[in-house]
């Protein structure tokens, strides 16, 4: 594993994002008349990620494995910088991102690119091959030499036929677009990639494809990666370490062999059990108790304990921190220091 | 000895400006009682279609062109609607991947469930909803006297698949067809929703098709699997044989593209380029493009070979089964 030595790429301290539940009419009728009558209703919030402490290190890639609505995809977006945290600080290279001055700021914006879980969705069907690639670079002047050339190259490099420039992206397949997508994100040279899902939407062959050009890109260009998914046959192939959230929180985070050999949370424990793998024939398949809850109103204590096999007292009141239980390997679960 | 479902050389055309699609082709495949037989295969290979066909469901300008579909030793691929509608839901129920295929979203589950108990059989509305009460419960949903009088909104995703599995239940059907029913959901609660239906399987012997592009579930669920591509069925056999030792090109690229398969870090061995269009296969072995092994012969249609008993592929260059 890479040693933290130096500051790392990208560094998260106690970062949450806290999101309000539009009031539709009635509530807000509600709300008018009990204000009124002295009584004001408190607005629902969801803590999509709640006080999440996470460094990467510099050619390091990090999976980050949780179920819908565990907040990876909005943790994601704000080490991307596409979403403001509510609270906390998003560190790039050791420095805050929100206290560097307006320039200093886009660029380091511009060195961290995302790339997106659906190939449909995330390409403006109106523009041309060559425009969705080439028109962030033009904007920051990174293009030296001729523009045609230069989108060339990144189609070349994410494995497109530069011949496809002048088409439109309804005239490619999802693994193409895909491709196109990761043109689009290296064309601004950047040295932090964070993928959401982004090869969920892909046919099992395409998906191989696609990973094997996400790890040849990582050798030939140096890349680090923050790879959200809830695959975890695919982020145990890619990954250098892995981090568990579960309703807005981290739980556990380890290397990638640590966590799926001694997997120490209850809720990873159960996670991994219920994989399907291709080399479990006929098994028996037994799951975790009940739903994961709503985040509208996530149970106190560990947000775990509901469903928890060995849940005890101080689990529905005290919220467990993330302590240290191996080197590197570190777990949210009182059942650690009991 | 006669199975739930015996496909025989079951063929699904769409006719369109551009062309025929051969959407399902020459596919012939068998299911017995309490068996579970997975259909696996990437987009627009004909899985679904063939789903589709089986229950009926193909409409214009799709058409089941040809081959047989016999249920029960009873052919129902031409039967007239009337017919199917005697068969759907009591004798063959079908569950989506998308559980509000299934329901009525302005329709409270009860109301659903009622209806489509007494769609089939004269029993008293008492009765029905006594028999939907208990159809909620064996897919384990918590107080289903409660959950019959909600909406479809009211649930999460896992709890109105397991709706959808229920109403499929009602009638006790000996053939169940799954389209991708868990593929939307998330890990644990796929899990859940496995452990119920591969119980229903053992304990009520139902024959169950479950269709899907994932060979970890079906390596964990099913006792058989067909392999497709491109509308046919490349290889088939028990899902030891044919996930150990594939004998088909594709097969063993398709297993070679699951990463938990690979050492960590290391280049998925895969399958290059990509799936043809349906409109414009190649001639012959719609694979032999993407192939390694293919040659001159592949240019001509690929027929079943039978290997042991069981197990078929369409490849005239198989790969050789290592003994384990």
């Amino acid at each position: 594993m890479t040693t933290p030595m130096p500051a790392p790429m990208i560094e998260l301290r106690g970062v949450s994002k806290r999101f309000e539940k539009a009031a539709d009419s009635a509530t807000r009728l509600v709300r008018r008349v009990r204000g009124a009558l002295g009584a004001p209703v408190q607005p629902q919030i969801v803590r999509a990620v709640d006080r999440v402490d996470l460094a990467v290190a510099r050619g390091e890639v990090v999976g980050l494995v949780g179920e819908s609505g565990c907040g990876k995809s909005t943790l994601g977006r704000m080490v991307a910088g596409i979403a403001p945290p509510s609270d906390g600080q998003v560190l790039y290279q050791g420095q805050d991102v929100a206290t560097l001055d307006p320039a200093a700021a886009r660029q380091a914006k511009l060195r961290v690119q995302m790339i997106f879980q659906d190939p449909y969705a995330s390409l403006n069907p109106r523009l041309r091959v060559s425009e969705i690639v080439g028109e962030a670079p033009r904007v920051h002047r990174l293009i030296q030499g001729p523009y045609d050339a230069y989108v060339d190259a990144q189609l070349r490099r994410a494995g497109l036929d530069p011949a496809y420039t002048r088409r439109y992206p309804h005239q490619f397949s999802g693994g193409q677009r895909q491709r196109i997508g990761i043109a689009r994100a290296l064309a601004v040279q950047p040295d932090f990639l964070v993928c959401d899902e982004a090869v969920a939407a892909l046919d099992v062959s395409i998906q191989a494809q696609i990973l094997n050009l996400f790890m040849d890109l990582r050798r030939e260009l140096d890349l680090t990666y923050l790879f959200i998914s809830h695959d975890l046959g695919v982020v145990e192939h890619l990954s250098d370490r892995v981090v568990i959230m579960y309703l807005g929180r981290v739980v556990e985070q380890a290397p990638t062999e640590e966590v799926f050999a001694r997997p120490n949370h209850p809720y990873t424990q159960a996670l991994l059990a219920e994989v399907p793998r291709i080399d479990a024939r006929r098994r028996r398949f037994t799951a975790i108790k009940g739903e994961i809850p709503s985040p509208l109103a996530p149970p106190p204590g560990c947000h775990f304990h509901p469903r928890c096999p060995h849940a005890f007292a101080r689990c529905s009141v005290e919220v467990p921190a993330l302590l240290e239980i191996a080197p590197g390997h570190r777990s949210a679960c009182h059942l650690n220091d009991r | 000895m006669t199975g739930t479902l015996e496909v025989r050389g079951l063929s699904t055309h769409f006719t369109s400006r551009a062309g025929v699609v051969r959407a399902v082709d020459d596919v012939s495949f068998a299911v017995q009682r309490g068996e579970v037989m997975g259909l696996v295969g990437e987009s627009g290979s004909g899985k679904s279609v063939t789903g589709f066909s089986i229950i009926g469901l193909v409409d214009p300008p799709g058409r089941v062109v040809a081959g047989q579909i016999l249920f029960q030793g009873r052919d129902i691929a031409r039967l007239p609607e009337p017919e199917l509608r005697k068969l759907r839901g009591r004798h063959i129920a079908m569950v989506f991947q998308d559980p509000m295929m299934t329901l009525n979203p302005v329709l409270r589950i009860d109301t659903q469930m009622i209806e489509a108990v007494q769609a089939h059989e004269t029993v008293s509305t008492a009765a029905a909803r006594a028999r939907s009460r208990n159809a909620l419960g064996l897919v384990g949903i918590p107080s289903p006297d409660e959950r019959l009088r909600a909406y479809p909104h009211q649930f999460s995703g896992g709890m109105r698949q397991r709706v959808a599995i229920a109403i499929a239940l009602l009638h006790r059907p000996e053939l169940i067809l799954a389209d991708e029913p868990t593929t939307a959901l998330d890990v644990t609660i796929q899990a859940q929703i496995l452990a119920e239906v591969q119980g229903l399987a053992r304990d009520l012997g139902t024959a169950l098709v479950w269709i899907t592009h994932d060979l970890s579930v079906i390596a964990g669920l099913a006792d058989h699997v067909a392999v497709m591509y491109a509308g046919r069925i490349v290889e088939k056999g028990s899902v030891d044989a044919v996930l150990d030792h594939p004998l088909h090109p594709y097969t063993a690229g398709l297993i070679g593209s699951v990463p938990s398969r690979t050492p960590r870090g290391e280049r998925l061995p895969g399958i290059p380029g990509m799936t043809p269009s349906v409109l414009n296969l190649p001639v012959g072995c719609a694979f032999r493009t993407r192939c390694a092994r293919a040659t001159a012969v592949c240019e001509t249609d690929p027929p079943e070979f039978p290997a042991e008993p069981g197990r078929a592929h369409r490849c005239f260059h198989p790969l050789v089964a290592v003994p384990a």
